[in-house]
């Protein structure tokens, strides 16, 4: 099964329906409720994060028998330094998100810890594209 | 604990889910920061927050969080009551600051979540 959503990067309201829509797909389906909140958490914050910093983007999800793989692309400023960007407490959210209860510098840390294999590419200028996988046994 | 009994213990106004009250919370989770709730809640907790915005609607919905209470006297907005009757949840507010919402749950005997 194939999925695909578009994420409003100016609309904070209705951040992480995406994340909802395939939590409630993958419950439909007959997954484990522990692997489905692996995958919820961490496909919702990635898809917070194409809000918060970089004015939204694309997310493909594709589940097979195996395994859940989610593929998240911006076009955003892009991450300079990817391995400051996964130490926890490191953030670059405005004022405003920590306000909103995010940018804590907990994101990239929570996919790596939900997910079962998680690769970030990205060049500054370009975007950043989010590659998370959840195995289903 | 049921919670029927968190709602009169902080003596909360419910806003969404007042059909739900008998059912019961077994841990609570009491954090203004959703990326920490995110980081470190239990599934089935009740989350009490000072945050009021609809992505802690959205939050709960991934943790499968079904209560939530707004403390310091804080409103949910006529957006997140639809969000959180559409997703079957109960939602209360308290006059209560967060300290002491926490405080009281734990003295009637609502165990953090480590120790549930």
């Amino acid at each position: 099964m194939k999925l695909h959503y578009e994420v409003d990067g100016d609309n904070f309201l209705v951040a992480g329906e995406a994340s909802g829509a395939v939590k409630r797909t993958l419950k439909q389906i007959g997954i484990d409720a522990a692997i489905i909140r692996k995958i919820a958490i961490s496909m919702y914050e990635a898809e917070m994060n194409m809000v918060i910093h970089a004015d939204g983007g694309e997310i493909d999800v594709e589940i097979t028998s195996e395994k859940v793989k989610i593929v998240l692309k911006d076009r955003g400023p892009g991450i300079p330094n990817i391995d400051l960007a996964m130490k926890e407490g490191y953030s670059t959210a405005s004022h405003e998100i920590r306000e909103l209860g995010f940018g804590a510098g907990m994101g990239l840390p929570n996919m790596k810890k939900y997910s079962d294999d998680l690769k970030i590419t990205s060049e500054v200028g370009v975007g950043t594209t989010v590659q998370l996988v959840v195995f289903l046994h | 604990m049921k919670m029927k009994k968190v709602q009169e213990i902080l003596e909360a106004h419910i806003w969404a889910g007042e059909e739900d009250l008998e059912g019961e919370v077994y841990a609570a989770c009491g954090c203004d920061l959703m990326s920490d709730v995110l980081a470190f809640a239990k599934e089935k907790v009740l989350l009490l927050t000072g945050l009021v915005n609809p992505q802690v609607i959205r939050t709960a919905e991934m943790l499968d969080i079904r209560a939530i209470v707004f403390v310091r006297g804080k409103e949910p907005s006529k957006e997140m009551i639809e969000m959180a009757n559409h997703k079957g949840m109960i939602i209360l507010s308290t006059q209560e600051p967060l300290y002491m919402a926490c405080g009281k749950l734990y003295a009637a005997g609502l165990m953090c979540e480590s120790e549930d």
